[in-house]
């Protein structure tokens, strides 16, 4: 015990002294949240639109107004000249035009199909069904508080209602997609690469000759990592929390006790790569691009998983992070608890005792 | 077992594949002794040493060490030696001082005899104003005593060394030399190998490996009787030339 003690002291040691190391610990997970929390957004926002207002009256203004109170957008230039929109879209000063016709209040109280005209530039499809879709919902909700005391037409509107997440905000999705990169970067990458270090020093002779048991040496290798996965997820949350007006709806204890199921995964299959390899350059390669690449593509966080093909489905199954995500994401927003994501948890949990048992075995007492 | 002897091998064998490259040797070294282990590169010395440390286990064949035997007694065996490895093998981004705390603390040493240990070989090694500077800072010389020093913190019954003294100066050599045989009179049994020949000479018996077998052994001065030549380094060619293994 006073072996893994001391051994624990130096390793901290190793960490904090190398400034590489600590950029890379703590460093990586506010890069990664500040760029994906404000640089990398699927959210739009801000978009700029153009007004061709023939009605002039409170009604057109009124719709103007709740435009441009939307976060979405910023109502560039109201006008009322026709011509000037495609003129707009030429130039890319405009995303999105909406044309309102001169009888917009006849239509708002009699019509039961109204023609407001919403012209978008489609040459990037997605930002301009979203923008569609966001104008849409403006104006019917619109609608609906001006015939709210009147006795509404015979019509059935879709009352939508975004479950967990109603504002759509990107950061539920990204924020338990980036606790669970980090987590496995840093765990699968540092362990990997100070056990090699050893390795490739020399001190792992020194150390295998030494009384010291190989399974001590190899646990107090995690241990530091371990607790600085723990404080990363930490400032992760804080800053998701604070920053990103991230909700925590579930359990903290919980959270925090599946992510160390999930460091401990990690930390394992460091293990097992630094017990194939013999040199640091190859455990970084295998780590960041046997890791790093599969858990952006196929953890769901950045693409969803049930666009992708089947063969690609099934393989993400194997990606510890996918369970991880589906497990933050439920506790995180949807406020669950561990009966909703035992089946997941259970997966993680048959990962990690998997992946520490093949290392263990493949951890050589003997280095030849 | 024969209580005279710190190490005994017989017939040790390691094959990799259909490479043997440690063939069947057998010999004795005295407790106490300075035991220098020579031979040409890849003539299996460092395979030979790994075996008897425990960092490689043998084909077949036998050996005590400190009168345990290497197959079973492994965990005992690891109390009672040290070992320095080719590689400068302390850890650079600590300090002298936590280098030789962490290593007597791996090794066990109580906190008293560890803090008593610690300064005891700063002063030895006239590093008091380096004692907390970091071990990357040092010349390699210093490097090079203070590994040997805390190979043998836990004042082990064997030391082996892996080519201890490559690329150090003359000087430092010779300096490193005292400390080996500082530590040879408190009775630790030195294992060293080395290409350089005038070390062989400080050795109070050596040993020739060419090819995985041990061609000759005996002090240097009987071995430069027998072959009639004045230096070890003309014994270490006239062995060696008989090589068949390429470098």
């Amino acid at each position: 015990m006073k072996q893994f003690m001391i051994f624990v002291k130096k390793e901290f040691k190793h960490v904090f002294r190398d400034s590489k190391t600590l950029l890379m610990l703590f460093g990586l997970p506010i890069v990664q949240i500040v760029l994906f929390g404000f640089a990398l957004s699927n959210e739009i926002k801000s978009a700029d639109v153009l007004i061709c207002d023939h009605a002039n009256n409170n009604y057109s203004h009124e719709i103007i107004h709740k435009i441009s109170a939307s976060k979405s957008f910023e109502v560039k230039r109201v006008t009322t000249d026709h011509s000037e929109i495609e003129e707009a879209f030429k130039q890319g000063s405009a995303k999105i035009a909406i044309v309102i016709p001169s009888d917009i209040e006849d239509q708002i109280f009699h019509s039961t199909h109204g023609s407001l005209q919403v012209i978008s530039d489609a040459s990037d499809p997605n930002t301009a069904s979203t923008l569609t879709s966001y104008i849409s919902n403006i104006i019917m909700d619109y609608k609906q508080t001006l015939n709210a005391g009147n006795s509404p037409p015979m019509q059935v509107v879709p009352e939508i209602r975004m479950l967990y997440n109603p504002t759509l905000k990107g950061a539920t999705n990204f924020v338990p997609g980036v606790i669970s990169l980090v987590l496995l970067l840093v765990c699968v990458l540092m362990t990997s690469v100070s056990i090699v270090k050893e390795k490739e020093s020399g001190s792992m002779e020194i150390l295998l000759v030494s009384p010291m048991n190989p399974f001590t040496v190899i646990i107090s290798k995690a241990v530091p990592y371990f607790f600085l996965s723990l404080i990363n997820l930490t400032v992760i949350l804080i800053m998701s929390v604070v920053l990103l007006d991230m909700p925590l709806n579930g359990s903290i204890f919980l959270l925090y006790f599946e992510s160390s199921i999930l460091i401990l995964c990690a930390l394992s299959l460091g293990l097992l790569i630094s017990n194939s390899t013999d040199s640091q350059q190859a455990a970084m390669l295998i780590s960041l691009m046997g890791m790093l690449i599969p858990t952006m593509l196929l953890t769901g966080f950045l693409f969803p998983l049930e666009n992708m093909p089947l063969p690609l489905q099934y393989f993400a199954n194997i990606l510890p992070s996918k369970w991880y995500f589906i497990i933050v994401k439920s506790i995180m927003i949807k406020g669950l608890g561990i009966s909703a994501i035992y089946k997941e948890t259970l997966i993680l949990i048959g990962m990690t005792v998997l992946l520490l048992f093949i290392s263990i075995r493949k951890f050589k007492i003997r280095l030849s | 077992m024969n209580s005279e002897h710190a190490i005994i091998t017989d017939q040790l064998t390691k094959s990799f594949g259909s490479f043997t490259a440690v063939d069947h040797i057998s010999f004795e070294v005295k407790r106490g002794e300075i035991f220098g282990f020579l031979g040409a590169n890849g003539a299996g010395k460092t395979t030979a040493m790994r075996m008897l440390c425990g960092l490689s286990k043998p084909t077949s064949g036998s050996a005590t060490i400190a009168g345990f035997d290497i197959y079973k007694d492994t965990e005992k065996i690891k109390t009672k030696i040290g070992y320095m490895s080719q590689k400068f093998s302390l850890y650079e981004d600590l300090t002298v001082k936590e280098n030789i705390r962490f290593f007597g603390g791996i090794y066990g040493l109580s906190n008293k005899a560890l803090k008593l240990q610690t300064n005891k070989l700063i002063d030895t090694l006239g590093l008091e104003s380096q004692s907390g500077k970091l071990v990357a800072s040092l010349p390699l010389g210093w490097k090079q005593k203070l590994a040997f020093s805390v190979a043998v913190i836990h004042e082990p019954s064997i030391v082996f060394l892996d080519e201890p003294t490559g690329g150090v100066d003359p000087i430092t050599r010779r300096q490193f030399w005292d400390l080996i045989y500082e530590a040879a009179q408190r009775g630790i049994t030195i294992f060293v190998t080395t290409h350089y020949m005038d070390e062989a000479e400080y050795c109070d018996r050596v040993s020739m490996m060419v090819d995985g077998k041990i061609a000759a052994l005996d002090s240097p001065e009987k071995l430069k009787l027998k072959y009639n030549v004045e230096s070890m380094d003309d014994v270490f060619y006239h062995l060696a030339r008989a090589a068949k293994r390429g470098e």
